[in-house]
């Protein structure tokens, strides 16, 4: 048993943290917010050169012909930077879909009874008729609702939670930072117990939640994917409100990140059904 | 990043797994919890069982995967558990090995790993349980001995152990951390009293032991003078690091049983219930992936679990609880009947937040050690 990062898939990690940080800074990430809806192609582009939705597709179909476990090291990058786009649609798409492999195609999912990004994808998978436009809380993913929602593809389902891992990994990060900087009463807030506890949680619900989707990435075991699931669900949305808390009036703010990670972590609960298909589905496997 | 055995663990997991299917008949019943030198001798007899069946090291000697298999095959084959010999092979024994002379470890390893001695912890003071370096419970030297005198509090298995590591205060003039030792006790000396203590759960758990001019040989000073901090600090490395690692592999077994029990007398039907086992089964799952997250970082690493461990100690106690209110939630009114299974179960889980570092304290371990937050006030 060798449960920890090979060297290539820590590389390959920081190779996307890498490419992300370059490609999609904080200033875009804030340019997107302002200019909704659209997708930054170039991106996207960019995204296909660097084998991001060709991961997993095998050498011989033009892919990277990595794992399961690599593509959920990129995804918990991609949540991480809170990288817009119907992305785990895209990745799912690649060798079906053409031109979605190399990034040139954007291809949305109905997952659940959702539907992001109807209107700027190229391709739209899945029965969309009578989707009904939402006013999106997340100002960084629009939706639809649709009448007939589509059953949950496992694979859609441990992406999303890899997203929600590294979301809930850099809340945790926002959340230290700010209370190692910001002074109340003489000292940095972080000195005090009440807030360091609610940083301490922030740390052991993500490392509980990497734990859980590492494993099942690894497994590909539908009960290990719906566990990943819950916890990583939970970890992104306590997260955020947690280290929205720490923030204070901050973090009330639309200038401060912390509210963008808390709705996508919401959209990314509701999206390949709900938390409760994935609870039932564990209680159903333990009698059986 | 993988999950799948070697080929010498797979090994080692076969062997075991054919041995515990021969030697589990034949054990001889669990006695009362309540029938102390018959819980001794239980959990004395299952090690020497171990022992002669080259077992025993394991916990020790073993590396940190082989250990897991160990446990998580002994859970899942209904093995005992450790009971009585829980300080002696997870804390006191390791720290032995780790900081003890020749003489030590040939004096007080091989009865520990044959089942012929029992050892309490001796840490906590009525007034030093969290604060652990406030402890006042003094020794001074005279000759050849050091003389004890002081108290000691929720000392499991007091009654029947043989040896105490004992952490004593031998310089009141230094600094708290810096003036205490870490000595092994005989309980027999004169001088120690034990007063059983009662447990909520109604059992005598833990004692309160009384320390009046007890003498104990220099000899058995594990590490220098006025370095039991250090010395210290490693037993508790030990004892947050693997120490609950099995019982992870029991709670799973346990919520299938609560699954089917719920099956059974018609819970199940409601979907709050399932939904909560269901959250259950994905935590423990979890819990086990961590475990065996921080075992491979360890193994990488080449030392014992680090802090990570404080991770897996603050969210399983948790989760242990949570799984035993559930169980009440699946027996109902039975829930207030102490006869039936779970219900001591759920009373002494109650401990799982407090033993071994309370949960506040682990949080702040997290806070200041993981993530490099200011000292705490
Ligand atoms: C079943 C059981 C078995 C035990 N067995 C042993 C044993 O064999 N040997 C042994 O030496 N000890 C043993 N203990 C003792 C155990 O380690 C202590 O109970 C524990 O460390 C807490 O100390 P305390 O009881 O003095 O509580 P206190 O330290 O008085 O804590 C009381 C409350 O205050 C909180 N608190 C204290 N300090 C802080 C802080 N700095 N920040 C935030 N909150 C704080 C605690 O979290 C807790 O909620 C056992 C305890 C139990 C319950």
């Amino acid at each position: 048993m060798r449960f920890q990062l090979s060297e290539d898939q820590r590389a390959l990690k920081m190779g996307v943290r890498r490419l992300l940080e370059r490609r999609f800074p904080r200033e875009a990430l804030r340019a997107a917010v302002d200019a909704p809806g659209r997708i930054d192609r170039e991106l996207w582009r960019a995204l296909g050169e660097a084998g991001f939705f060709a991961l997993t597709l095998p050498e011989a179909e033009g892919g990277v012909g990595l794992g399961r476990p690599e593509a959920v090291l990129a995804f918990e990058e991609a949540g991480r930077a809170l990288l817009p786009g119907p992305l785990v649609a895209t990745h799912l798409a690649a060798g079906a879909v053409p031109g979605a492999a190399a990034g040139e195609t954007v291809v949305a999912a109905v997952g659940g009874a959702l539907v992001e990004w109807l209107d700027a994808a190229d391709v739209v998978r899945g029965d969309t008729s009578g989707a009904v436009p939402l006013r999106s809380v997340d100002p960084l993913t629009p939706l639809h609702r649709v009448p007939r929602p589509a059953a949950a593809d496992p694979l859609a389902v441990l992406l999303t939670a890899a997203e929600q891992l590294g979301g809930a990994v850099r809340l945790s990060e926002l959340a230290v930072q700010h209370a190692r900087t910001r002074q109340q009463f003489g000292r940095p807030i972080g000195a005090f117990q009440a807030v360091q506890h609610l940083c301490a949680d922030l740390l052991v619900r993500a490392e509980t939640a990497r734990a859980a989707v590492y494993a099942a990435a690894v497994t590909g075991d539908p009960g290990d994917i719906a566990a990943a699931r819950l916890l990583a669900d939970e970890a992104a949305v306590r997260g955020a409100r947690d280290c929205l808390q720490v923030h204070g009036g901050m973090g009330f703010t639309w200038e401060a990140d912390v509210h963008l990670h808390l709705k996508r972590a919401w959209v990314r609960a509701q999206r390949n059904g709900s938390v409760t298909d994935s609870e039932e589905l564990l209680a159903a496997g333990l009698v059986s | 990043m993988d999950l799948c055995d070697t080929p010498e663990e797979a090994e080692f997991r076969a062997r075991l797994r054919e041995w515990l299917h021969e030697v589990l008949p034949g054990l001889p019943p669990k006695p009362d919890p309540a029938d102390w030198p018959g819980r001794r001798a239980y959990d004395l007899g299952w090690q020497r069982t171990l022992y002669d069946a080259g077992y025993a090291d394991v916990h020790r000697n073993a590396s940190p995967a082989l250990r897991m298999i160990f446990l998580e095959e002994s859970e899942k084959a209904g093995a005992p558990y450790v009971g009585a010999n829980f300080v002696g092979l997870l804390h006191a024994g390791p720290t032995i090995a780790a900081e003890g002379t020749d003489a030590q470890r040939a004096r007080w390893l091989p009865p520990i790993l044959r089942g012929e001695e029992v050892w309490c912890q001796g840490f906590s003071e009525p007034d030093a349980g969290s604060d652990l370096a406030a402890l006042r419970t003094r020794a001074r030297r005279d000759g050849d001995d050091y003389v004890v005198t002081g108290g000691k509090i929720w000392t499991s298995h007091a009654e029947v152990a043989d040896w105490c590591e004992l952490l004593v205060r031998t310089d009141p003039d230094a600094p708290r951390h810096h003036g205490i030792t870490w000595l092994a006790m005989p309980m027999d000396a004169e001088g120690v009293t034990v007063r059983p203590l009662r447990t909520l759960a109604g059992s005598a758990e833990f004692a309160e032991v009384f320390l009046d001019e007890v003498r104990v040989p220099a000899a058995n000073r594990v590490g220098a003078e006025n370095d039991g901090w250090r010395v210290t600090m490693v037993t508790l490395s030990f004892e947050r690091g693997t120490a609950f690692v099995g019982e992870v592999v029991a709670c799973r077994r346990t919520l299938r049983q609560l699954a089917c029990g719920a099956r059974e007398n018609g819970r199940w039907d409601d979907p709050a219930l399932r939904r909560r086992l269901g959250r259950l089964d994905a935590e423990f799952r979890a819990l086990w992936r961590l475990t065996q997250w921080n075992v491979s970082a360890a193994m990488a690493g080449g030392g014992v679990p680090g802090v990570g461990g404080s991770v897996f100690k603050l969210r399983y106690s948790a989760a242990r609880q949570e799984l035993y209110d559930t169980a009440a939630d699946v027996l109902g009114p039975d829930a207030l009947d102490l006869d039936r299974p779970w219900v001591l179960d759920r009373l002494s889980s109650l401990s799982y937040t407090i033993a071994a570092g309370t949960s506040q304290i682990q949080r702040n371990i997290v806070a200041e050690r993981m993530l490099g937050l200011p000292k705490g006030r």
